[in-house]
């Protein structure tokens, strides 16, 4: 046997050493060899391994080390040259994989490290996301309570009611213990305790307003915590042993709403608060958190804003209120005060009459007498008399006719009248006067001016009457001129009369008169007084001239209705006067005349051909000429009534009626008994309807017979329906006739 | 037939009753004042004549008896028959009553009962007469024509 250069035991083998370092290298391979199965287990059963080429490496090398150790057991004994062979080959491989690995590990540990750093930091931020998270819902939960709780307050603009809603939301919400509202009293110098959330009927506990803690909550606009044992918290029995919980009070500011002025906005100083105190439970060892604390503020706002939209509610109802009342009693007053018009204008309307009558009597008696046979007194006397009672009738036409102009009640008459033939009456009434104190006077009629024009005639004289006799009266000597003229709109450039325009158009014209006097003329100053009725200028030579001051006063309305302008200048005293108007009149159509001429029916009718709603009575025991002459009369248009006997006449007839036919040739009734009463039933003569007589009977006696019992015509049977025509136009018109017999 | 030629007929036939005095220019009035407001005037008047005429007719024979006659009640009815029948122009009908009451006033007994026959005719006449001339307007009407308006030309 040759000797191997493998290595030999040194002395003699230590039996025991021996089998140890057998039995270790035995194990170290078997662990060498378990421990890679087991990293393959392991990474394969995990999901994530990231260095799967470190492991191939790592179990290289583990493998190779155990296969280094268990070779070594088949070194302890004498082995063959294979085995050194592999053993060595095993050897150098583990050498090389060792010190592959060895390097790699350089690399690999450090990243390994950092992914545990990361881990970490990574934990870390989870939980910093979780805690914001958390408060991100707190905040949000916050912000759903206040909506909720808005909503609830501001749904209401009832005072009461928000503040209770309050307290009970806030309370569900917060889920407090108590949640109590202090209101200042009206002396503003103590808080009351007006509403708590658990009591349902506080008593009226009071506390002084400047206690150190309630300024400190008015003066912060937060909510404020405060001491459980302040008088404002104490609001329970404190019951022994608990603890009571935290509590927190805010301010809720009252605006009133006086505190608003246009252009400010409310002083800090006059501002009242009301204080809410809330409680959290007792022995919960809850605290007030920050969003709980955001909370009440915002809903102290809220509470705020909604108080003062009900304040203003309040208000507004109750100016509402106001205006009502104002308006009823507007209302009285306006109704009052027409009744007052209405009043007058009866009055007025009596008077009319009542006055005139006597004053014609006097004035027809005293023209008389003037007639017959008088000594020089007397007459005088009854001279005074007449000019005394023609001015007292004058004057009182003058009311009566300005209080109808100034109700409105004044309607002008508009018919076709010579134009010219008036101002030659105006002329011919003046010129007694004018001859007499010694003046001249002249009229210039434009040949423009048409002749012929549409108007109210009457108060156009008047007028113009009134025009010239002021400038008779105002002038002691010299001359007046009247001119007349159409007026187109160039003459009225050199405007007194700005805001006065002609309206040019084809039916009308504006007639322009102009009245110049020499006479003592007017100060400027008193020309605007000069068309205020009652209101006489002051100058000395006006006071003796009489007058009631009304003449121009009318003489403008009538100027105005007729859709003109009047107006006087004068350059002063004793430089004369000159007096203007402009009215509108009619241009009298032509065409109206050729259609008169068409009319078939040839009866002159002077009056009205149209009785429309004309009431009338027909009186005819006769059915069948009674039908007869009701269907005439209403052909006519009027408004029939029939009765076929007196009582029946009597009865039904009114003041409304205006006309009562009756048949007189009935025998055995007598017709001419119901004329007697009916002029029995209707004393006052406008009140009584005409009573006509129809009859078939010619005899003279007859007619005699109507006119002894007060009959106002009578007409024979048969009746055309163009003589019963022109009978009511005449009867109408004359309130008589009796037709020839 | 149509509307042309019966309103002729009923021209033709208005003239005859106008020439023959059955009628005179009152019945024309009566016309005139029929217009679409009152658009059956005529005949509601000459209805309410026929009734009227028909119970004063009644009353007046009752009241004839040749016993004992009231002479004040009979000339009553016979003034409210010559009234109706001249407001509506039945121009026989009241020359007859005209004459009744004449003989009313001298108390004529015999000449009144002659009178009366003599009314009574009369009036059936003018009543049978104005029926025909109505029945015509119907008959126009119903034709859709329009009843032709009368001048007294005459």
């Amino acid at each position: 046997m040759e000797s191997c250069n493998c290595f030999e035991a040194q002395g003699p083998p230590d039996e025991l050493l021996m089998k140890y370092q057998y039995i270790s290298d035995f194990f170290i391979a078997l662990a060498y060899f378990s421990i890679p199965l087991e990293l393959i287990y392991f990474v394969k059963k995990s999901a994530v391994f990231p260095y799967r080429w470190v492991l191939v490496q790592f179990g290289a090398f583990i493998v190779l080390c155990g296969a280094t150790h268990l070779i070594n057991l088949w070194t302890f004994t004498m082995h063959s040259k294979t085995v050194a062979v592999v053993m060595t080959s095993a050897k150098v491989l583990t050498a090389a994989v060792s010190c592959v690995t060895a390097l790699m590990l350089v690399h690999i540990i450090p990243d390994l490290l950092s992914v545990k750093t990361r881990e970490l930091f990574l934990k870390n931020k989870a939980a910093e996301l979780d805690r914001e998270m958390g408060l991100i819902r707190t905040q949000e939960e916050t912000g759903r309570h206040v909506r909720m709780l808005t909503h609830e307050i501001r749904s209401t603009l009832d005072r009461h009611t928000i503040l209770k809603t309050t307290l009970v939301e806030l309370g569900r919400t917060l889920a407090l213990e108590e949640c109590a509202l202090w209101m200042p009293t009206r002396t503003g110098l103590e808080l009351q305790l007006t509403y708590t959330l658990r009591q349902q009927n506080p008593v009226g506990y009071t506390v002084p307003i400047h206690l150190p803690v309630i300024n400190q909550v008015f003066s912060n606009n937060r909510a404020v915590k405060i001491s459980p044992n302040c008088p404002v918290a104490r609001l329970r029995p404190l019951a022994g042993k608990y603890m009571p919980g935290e509590v927190v009070a805010i301010r809720v500011p009252l605006l009133h709403l006086s505190n608003f002025q246009i252009n400010d906005w409310p002083e800090l100083s006059t501002r009242r608060y009301a204080l809410m105190v809330l409680m959290l439970p007792s022995d919960s060892a809850r605290k007030w958190h920050v969003h709980e604390l955001e909370l009440v503020e915002v809903v102290a706002d809220q509470v705020a804003v909604a108080l003062s939209h009900a304040a203003i509610l309040e208000e507004s109802m109750r100016a509402r209120d106001l205006l009502m009342e104002q308006n009823v009693a507007l209302d009285l007053a306006r109704r009052e005060a027409e009744t007052a018009i209405h009043a007058r204008n009866d009055f007025l309307a009596v008077m009319n009459h009542e006055m005139r009558t006597p004053m014609h009597a006097i004035i027809a008696l005293s023209s008389l007498l003037q007639e017959t046979e008088l000594t020089p007194e007397q007459r005088l006397m009854i001279e005074t008399i007449l000019k005394s009672s023609n001015l007292l009738a004058t004057l009182i036409n003058d009311v009566l006719d300005l209080s109808r102009l100034e109700d409105g009640s004044l309607q002008l008459n508009a018919a076709t009248f010579n134009l010219h033939a008036v101002f030659r009456e105006v002329l011919s009434l003046i010129k007694p006067v004018v001859s007499v104190k010694k003046l001249s006077i002249t009229l210039n009629l434009a040949p423009d001016l048409p002749v012929y024009a549409v108007g109210d005639e009457k108060r156009l004289m008047q007028t113009i009457l009134n025009v010239v006799g002021n400038a008779v009266k105002f002038s002691k000597e010299g001359s007046i001129s009247i001119t007349a003229f159409v007026a187109k709109s160039e003459s009225l450039r050199d405007s007194r009369t700005p805001d006065f325009f002609l309206v040019p158009s084809d039916y009308h014209f504006y007639l322009r008169v102009q009245v110049k006097d020499s006479g003592s003329g007017i100060i400027p100053q008193d020309i605007p007084k000069l068309f205020t009725k009652f209101a006489q200028t002051q100058s000395l030579a006006t006071r003796n001239s009489g007058g009631s001051g009304l003449g121009l006063a009318i003489c403008k309305r009538f100027v105005n209705l007729m859709e003109g302008h009047i107006w006087i200048e004068s350059e002063g005293i004793g430089k004369g006067c000159t007096a203007t108007f402009i009215v509108k009149l009619g241009i009298p159509e032509r065409s109206n005349e050729s259609k008169l001429a068409f009319v078939p029916k040839a009866p002159v009718n002077h009056g009205q051909t149209n009785f429309l709603g004309l009431k009338v009575l027909v009186m005819d025991d006769n059915g069948v000429s009674r039908t007869v002459t009701k269907g005439l009369l209403v052909h006519l248009g009027c408004d029939v009534t029939t009765a076929s006997s007196i009582e029946e006449c009597m009865r039904v007839v009114s003041h409304e009626h205006k006309v009562v036919f009756m048949d007189v040739c009935m025998p055995g009734i007598d017709g001419y008994e119901l004329a007697v009463h009916i002029h029995e039933k209707f004393t006052k003569r406008q009140d009584r309807p005409l009573i006509v007589a129809l009859t078939g009977n010619t005899n003279k006696g007859t007619k005699d017979n109507c006119m002894r019992a007060g009959m106002d015509g009578l007409i024979l049977k048969p009746v055309s329906v163009d003589k019963m025509r022109s009978v009511l136009s005449e009867l109408l018109e004359h309130r008589v006739l009796f037709e020839v017999i | 037939m149509e509307v042309g030629q019966m309103q002729r007929q009923w021209v033709e036939y208005i003239r005859s009753l106008f020439m023959e005095g059955f009628l005179d220019g009152q019945f024309l009035q009566l016309q005139q004042l029929q217009d679409e407001n009152n658009p059956d005037f005529v005949v509601e008047v000459v209805s309410l004549f026929f009734d009227d005429s028909e119970k004063l007719l009644n009353d007046l024979t009752k009241a004839i008896d040749l016993k004992g006659t009231d002479f004040k009640r009979v000339d009553a009815h016979v003034h409210q028959l010559k009234g109706s029948s001249s407001s509506i122009g039945a121009q026989r009908v009241k020359n007859a009553c005209i004459a009744f009451r004449n003989y009313c006033e001298e108390q004529n007994i015999e000449a009144c009962f002659r009178c009366l026959q003599q009314v009574k005719q009369e009036y059936c006449l003018v009543k049978n007469k104005l029926e025909t001339l109505f029945r015509l307007e119907q008959q126009i009407m119903a034709a859709g024509g329009s009843i032709p308006t009368m001048e007294l030309s005459f």
